[in-house]
């Protein structure tokens, strides 16, 4: 049984995305990245996303900037590999982590695609200790096949350009 | 400045020349004596000139446990200035950096000039006659500068930068030409910090032995030739004590000098940036010389107490208590050069470094063990007694061990012993 089917499979839609279609493909990607399960987060992408944690605030370009991560599909299934090895010693284990989005607002949207902003809070543990990490996440996500796509996830720490920690585990 | 060194036992025999006692991670009071014995006693990095390029521009950072503002004044200058209002003490700037002509103090409205001098103070008539404003400078710390890397101390006495640095110039010169002919300019930072002792950090720049357990999965994250690039113990290193403290370790000695073999094969990785560059209408020299110096330096270099060039960054390290420490990985490009070769030479410090690195991660996380593991055995020894024989018949003399050698630390603890025992 795939993991998709253990947390509920997509519902196949069509025509413009709603509030509530994006709501649901977020809780189902946090869900996917507090249980670690990364392959079925990497499906969640589309080819050419981009997956990035800036450090400054209105920075313009990310890639003309230093970044926490900039990430391709390349360095996504890279970084996938390595917090799944077991030779990584902050992810293996990582902190625990619980997180939850809400504060959804939908912008720019057309036909096919859509731009959402949302509130996202992970609280980790680990070594007797929990801390955490909260952000503005965008996202911009298309409609393929009949399924939901990152294009772009972008997540801003609200302490990005500030001391953070080893982050052994995705946000 | 008097500086007031606080009364501490005789910390002499904690250090011998291979191993010291584990309290020199955890005892609190030995760290208070370290800020004022060593962060207040010697050379600490405090900025690159990149950061304060003109005048007015300003960075905050540390000395030890206090923040300073270093700022380019308008004769040019830079200053480096105590964080702190003369009245009752309000910190006068809260932004990380800026351009500004005047700091003024937000609680009373002292303020003051980038040079220090008190300017204004507001409803002075309630001050008597003999209130004179020159007395009431913002503390200005003693500054110099080398290779664009600029330093402050809190003492008057002690050597000229230049003499500090000592044999260690020479690596801070080769390190700086990754500017590949321009100069070298800071590119933004990952800061982190980490449960553990500042030393940790320090002995981590200096220490190859750890690179091929511990980057086991940056390692795997590269392809066969880069990760060859990376095999640290596999090419004939070595490091090599350079005196008061500081050590330099060569894991790849093909990149000691990047102006030396502009001729060699380009490797793999960087075909596409040689390409980028030559659509761009770059000389085929320039494109080598680029394309050479984009994946940094073959060597760390380890200043003591805070700051390494450390292959293609700089590692600032900053001491918040004695188990806690801050980390700066400084991204450094070229200055002037093409952006393309900076864009590159980011999403290589993003690999490795910062917070979400495929490395920093996983040194912050060994880090955190040591402190945590120097909870047990107070009376069981740290070794630091790797490879301490000289290498035989070494090109690069008859003072150097071998790369994995635990002879930086040995230096950095040798310093550690006479700076705390002085
Ligand atoms: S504390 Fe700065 S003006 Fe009073
Ligand atoms: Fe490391």
């Amino acid at each position: 049984m795939s993991t998709l089917e253990k947390i509920g499979p997509a519902i196949a839609r069509e025509g413009v995305i709603t509030l509530q279609e994006a709501a649901e493909f977020i809780w189902r990607e946090a869900e996917l990245l507090d249980r670690q399960e990364y392959q079925e987060w990497l499906s969640l992408w589309l080819d050419e996303g981009l997956y990035i944690v800036p450090i400054e605030r209105d920075q313009g370009d990310n890639a003309a900037k230093l970044n926490v991560l900039y990430d391709d599909a390349e360095m996504r299934k890279a970084r996938v590999k390595r917090l799944k090895s077991g030779f990584s010693i902050s992810s293996a284990p990582s902190a625990r982590t619980v997180r939850t989005t809400s504060r959804f607002v939908l912008s720019a949207g057309d036909e096919a695609s859509v731009e959402v902003r949302c509130a996202q809070h992970i609280v980790e543990y680990k070594f007797e200790r929990t801390r955490v990490l909260a952000g503005d996440a965008t996202y911009r996500l298309v409609r393929r096949a009949g399924e939901l796509k990152m294009e772009r996830k972008e997540v801003l720490l609200i302490n990005s350009d500030d001391a953070l920690w080893g982050v052994g585990y995705l946000i | 400045m008097d500086i007031k060194v606080r009364e501490l036992r005789d910390v002499s025999d904690l250090v011998q020349p291979d191993r010291f006692d584990t309290s020199l991670y955890t005892d609190p009071e030995i760290f208070d004596a370290e800020m004022d014995r060593i962060f207040k006693g010697t050379w600490v990095w405090v900025a690159h000139a990149s950061e304060v390029p003109n005048k007015g521009h300003f960075v905050k950072s540390f000395v030890g446990k206090e923040p300073v503002i270093v700022v380019r004044d308008k004769t040019g200058q830079v200053n480096v200035l105590l964080n702190r209002c003369r009245h009752r003490a309000a910190s006068v700037c809260e932004q990380k950096r800026g351009k500004t002509s005047v700091f003024v103090c937000p609680y009373h409205g002292w303020s003051y000039a980038l040079d220090g001098k008190l300017r204004a103070v507001p409803h002075a008539s309630v001050y008597g006659d003999d209130f004179n404003k020159a007395d009431f400078p913002l503390v200005s710390l003693r500054v110099e500068e080398y290779a664009g890397m600029i330093f402050a101390t809190f003492r008057a006495d002690i050597e000229p930068l230049v003499d500090f640095l000592g044999p260690a110039k020479k690596w801070i010169d080769l390190f700086m030409k990754q500017g590949a002919g321009h100069p070298v300019k800071t590119l933004g930072e990952h800061r982190f910090r980490f449960s553990g002792n500042w030393k940790i950090q320090l002995e981590n720049t200096t220490d190859a032995y750890h690179f091929p357990i511990v980057h086991k999965t940056f390692l795997d994250s590269l392809d066969a030739d880069t990760s060859n690039v990376f095999d640290v113990l596999g090419q004939g290193g070595w490091v090599e004590d350079l005196g008061k403290g500081h050590s330099v370790m060569v894991m790849i000695p093909a990149l000691v000098d990047l102006e030396e073999n502009l001729e060699d094969e380009i490797p793999e990785r960087f075909r596409e940036l040689a390409d980028e560059l030559r659509s761009e209408g770059y000389e085929e020299g320039e494109v080598r010389k680029v394309v050479r110096a984009v994946g940094g330096s073959g060597f760390n270099l380890n200043l003591f107490p805070n700051v390494a060039c450390s292959m293609a960054f700089f590692r600032v390290l900053r001491p918040i208590s004695v188990d806690e420490t801050e980390i700066r990985h400084i991204a450094i490009g070229m200055d002037g050069g093409p952006e393309a070769g900076n864009r590159v030479r980011m999403r290589l410090h993003e690999h490795f470094q910062g917070p979400m690195g495929f490395g920093s991660p996983d040194d912050a996380e060994g880090w955190e063990r040591v402190q945590r593991g120097a909870a047990a055995g107070e009376d069981v020894h740290v070794l630091v007694n790797r490879g301490i024989d000289p290498l035989i018949g070494h090109v690069a003399g008859s003072n150097v061990t071998d790369v994995s050698a635990e002879t930086g630390m040995r230096a950095a603890y040798a310093q550690w012993k006479r700076m705390m025992s002085a």
